[in-house]
């Protein structure tokens, strides 16, 4: 992967099913590869001031201002420098373009419908509400994501930098 | 979803177009009241206008649209053909205006994706009664309403009417293409197949069209001349001929039936011989035939087309793509490594490249820029419906209209133009008597002007009305509690600037156009959206002048570059006043920890960028960083940074959606890449002073 763009050719028709997996602490998530833009290196980024921790800010992506979000803090997981491994994976939700700062990116698998199954009602846990269910390739759980719960934000998040 | 989308090129289109028939068509009504009276081409353009709304509103289903232009169009129509003598210009002036404005709300509802349900039935009765009371005026002399029109309501009909229908008519139609439609022979063959339904009998030359396509030129040279017996009457021929596609020119009319024959037998004697003679006499028969002064220019001909209209998005994003190209531009050409190449032809090639990236930035901002001079003439309106209203003769005199400025700029200027041109006909300009005592010409003046200057845009406007009362102003100030110094300390200008505060206006009778003390606030407020300002300058007995000053583009802001920690801001060179490195005696908190820095015996805030943003690693000993004062409104405030980086014009780029939905970041006015590629907020002092002053 190193620094290097890559970038996903796939069809519509052909990413039914398939998704992008990548690593955060140990745990393994996958997003629906028809989001995906493409995966690039972690980039030098301006903070925007006054915004939840987890948009460490804006980068420039070949002249795109786009905001870029980490998902260690997204869920609420330990904040860990970035370095070489870490990516920033380029998605487009809806109408936002938004990098989404990974430990890693794994491979792109493809999950049939019954390998899917519902995730168990009641679980405690922040990123469980981002996740939409779960996956199974082989002995492997893959966590789908919400991509939409994501992006979305409340009122009650923290501002950048105030807990660090 | 699926086909709203598909129907978004051809509505955009329809919405485009609306809007600028019913500017137009404003303009003509304003023109020819001007006149006092419609000419016949003021008739016969409104008419034209009423048309294509119609039929382009019937094509897009609005019904109600339709119905509304379809019942002016019938006014018009019956103007146009009958010439009533005695006209209420005024009446009908105001109706029109009235439907005008009906269907801009309309169209504005369908802009914004809502439905266009707004009721015409009142006004479609008011124009039938208005239509009616002209037709008994009139004498009633052929109150024949057109059949046709209930029949197909939807369908292009023109509805000349022929006076005498007889059974079987003949007619003679002269058609030309467009120049560049090629094949001419075959479209007039399907011109003719077409016709066969509605004729008994049918001549045509040149005969041998469908088998001959050397018959192309001849038709390209003379016409494609057509002699037919018909019983369908000179409407459905005349609609026909209209509807035919690629016809550039064409003439219908009814003729003797002996033309016909004469026709006929020349065809017979000399087949390929184009007779020279009647097609002379056809135009210069136009004059005494009323029918065939129908020459119809397409109006929308494929050739010759000298301007096109472009969705601004894609301007806006041509800007962006050129912003960038600019900054790699130099990322290439002044990078370090690049500086170590000692060849001349390199440095000549780049030096090339720095020519044409600029050259092409200008371009890009030429491209943006629209002229005023359709913004000026919406004021017409304003003046007249308040002249109407107020008993009031006003003439508006326009100066430099073709001044261009950018056109995210023209959009936010006619609003407050809006404004104060109704305070100044409202307010400034007198009543006729008092303007007769005051030995002053009844008529009032207002002059709106717009020019150049440097990097702004000045308009101005100014009327010869009593002008402001200062007493008046700072009455009325004290009672609102909003005189800060005492009346005697403040200069005339300081004492106008009063009226530009909020919760302003001195006119004690609220009317309709004016003195809702939400007056001059509101035009300072949008002009200060788009960096711009207002001054207010007058004369007691002579007229009031308010220049508005404004930027020519909102798109590039020479700025300030700063630091603070890793982060880069940048301030709009324009609000900049000062930047000095404060001595440690100068600065002191008062009780409520709100510091402060004396200069030259006058204590301004001093707001700290790192504590502000919480922003980590930044200057935080005052001494060691840097001040600069900024100014804004009158407000004014002292910004601290780690250091100055220098002076760069910048491309404003808008925060991503994304964050700016998340919140709105007091302060930040949008980012821009720097050079060397990272990205600097650039800094919106008004919402940044607003912070700290109240």
């Amino acid at each position: 992967m190193n620094n290097e763009a890559v970038n996903i050719f796939d069809e519509e028709v052909d990413q039914k099913g398939q998704y992008l997996t990548f690593l955060l602490e140990d745990e393994a998530y996958g997003i629906w590869i028809g989001y995906v833009t493409e995966i690039i290196g972690i980039l030098p980024y301006m903070e925007v001031p006054e915004l939840p921790n987890y948009i460490r800010g804006i980068i420039n992506l070949r002249g795109r201002i786009i905001p870029i979000m980490d998902m260690r803090l997204r869920f609420s997981k330990n904040f860990v420098d970035y370095n070489e491994r870490t990516c920033i994976i380029v998605t487009d939700i809806e109408a936002d373009t938004v990098g989404l700062i990974v430990d890693s990116v794994s491979e792109v698998v493809t999950i049939g419908d019954n390998n899917i199954i519902d995730k168990p009602m009641m679980s405690t846990g922040i990123s469980n509400q981002f996740v939409k269910n779960i996956g199974k390739v082989g002995d492997e759980v893959i966590l789908l994501l919400d991509c939409e719960k994501v992006l979305m934000h409340n009122e009650f998040e923290k501002p950048l930098n105030e807990d660090e | 979803m699926s086909v709203n989308f598909e129907n978004e090129p051809m509505m955009d289109i329809y919405i485009f177009e609306t809007n600028q028939m019913l500017d137009q068509l404003e303009q003509a009504i304003i023109s020819s009241e001007k006149q006092g009276g419609f000419s016949a081409e003021n008739i016969s353009e409104i008419f034209r206008f009423m048309h294509t709304i119609k039929g382009s509103s019937a094509m897009m289903l609005f019904n109600t649209i339709e119905r509304v232009a379809h019942t002016v169009e019938d006014i018009f129509y019956f103007i146009r053909e009958q010439k009533p003598e005695q006209l209420d210009y005024s009446g009908i002036s105001d109706l029109v205006l009235e439907c005008v404005d009906f269907i801009k709300i309309e169209v504005e509802k369908i802009t914004n994706k809502n439905e266009p349900d707004g009721d015409a039935e009142t006004l479609i009765e008011t124009l039938k009664i208005f239509l009616d009371g002209m037709k008994a005026e009139s004498g009633g002399v052929e109150i024949k309403d057109k059949p046709e029109e209930t029949k197909a309501k939807q369908y292009y009909i023109p509805q000349e009417k022929n006076p005498a229908v007889s059974l079987s008519a003949c007619f003679h139609a002269l058609v030309f293409f467009q120049d560049d439609c090629m094949m001419e022979n075959i479209r007039a063959y399907t011109l003719i197949l077409g016709l066969m339904d509605m004729v008994e009998e049918i001549y045509f030359s040149p005969a041998d069209i469908a088998d001959n396509p050397e018959t192309a030129i001849e038709i390209r040279e003379m016409g494609f001349e057509v002699y037919m017996k018909s019983d369908v009457g000179y409407e459905m021929i005349k609609a026909y001929f209209d509807k035919c596609i690629f016809a550039d020119r064409l003439s219908v009319r009814e003729v003797d039936e002996r033309a016909l024959k004469a026709f006929q037998k020349e065809l017979e004697v000399a087949k390929p011989v184009i007779p020279q003679a009647p097609l002379i006499d056809l135009f210069e028969d136009k004059k005494s035939q009323p029918a065939s002064n129908e020459v119809t220019g397409k109006p929308n001909g494929a050739n010759g087309q000298a301007m096109i209209s472009v969705n601004v998005d894609k301007l806006d994003k041509l800007m962006d793509l050129v912003g960038e190209l600019v900054i790699s531009e130099s990322m290439v050409t002044q990078s370090p490594d690049v500086e170590n190449i000692e060849s001349e032809n390199f440095h000549k090639a780049s030096l090339e490249l720095h020519k044409i990236t600029e050259e092409l930035q200008d371009m890009v901002m030429a491209i943006r820029m629209v002229s005023l001079s359709n913004t000026f003439m919406k004021m017409n309106r304003i003046v007249r419906d308040m002249c109407k209203k107020l008993n009031k003769e006003i003439v508006m005199e326009f100066i430099g209209e073709q001044t261009e400025v950018d056109k995210n700029i023209i959009e936010h200027i006619s609003d407050p133009l809006m404004h104060v041109i109704r305070n100044s006909i409202d307010h400034g300009i007198e009543d006729e008597d008092e303007r007769l005592i005051k030995g002053k010409d009844k008529v009032g003046h207002i002059i709106l002007e717009a020019k150049n200057m440097g990097s702004d845009v000045l308009i101005v406007v100014k009327d010869d009305g009593q002008g402001l009362s200062k007493e008046k102003i700072i009455e009325k100030a004290k009672k609102n509690g909003i005189l800060e110094k005492s009346e005697e300390e403040m200069t005339d200008r300081e004492i106008y600037k009063l009226i530009l505060l909020p919760g302003f206006s001195t006119n004690e009778a609220i009317t309709e156009y004016s003195g809702r003390g939400v007056g001059m606030d509101v035009v300072v407020k949008n002009l200060e959206s788009i960096g711009g300002v207002v001054l207010v300058e007058s004369e007691p007995d002579h007229g009031t002048t308010i220049t508005m000053k404004i930027p020519l583009t909102l798109a590039i802001v020479e700025g300030m570059n700063i630091s603070v920690g890793r982060s880069r801001y940048t301030i709009p060179i324009t609000t900049i006043s000062e930047s000095f490195r404060p001595q440690a005696g100068d600065c002191f908190r008062d009780p409520d920890n709100n510091e402060m820095v004396m200069i030259r015996g006058k204590c301004y805030p001093i707001l700290r960028l790192h504590e502000h943003y919480k922003i980590k690693n930044g200057q935080t000993d005052l001494s060691k960083g840097i001040l600069i004062m900024v100014e804004q409104d009158e407000k004014r405030i002292c910004i601290f940074a780690d250091e100055l980086l220098g002076q760069q014009q910048v491309v404003v780029k808008s925060l991503p959606h994304y964050v700016t939905s998340m919140k709105k970041i007091l302060g930040l006015a949008g980012c821009t890449l720097l050079a060397d590629g990272s990205i600097s907020l650039i800094m919106d002092i008004g919402g940044l002073s607003g912070l700290r002053i109240q």
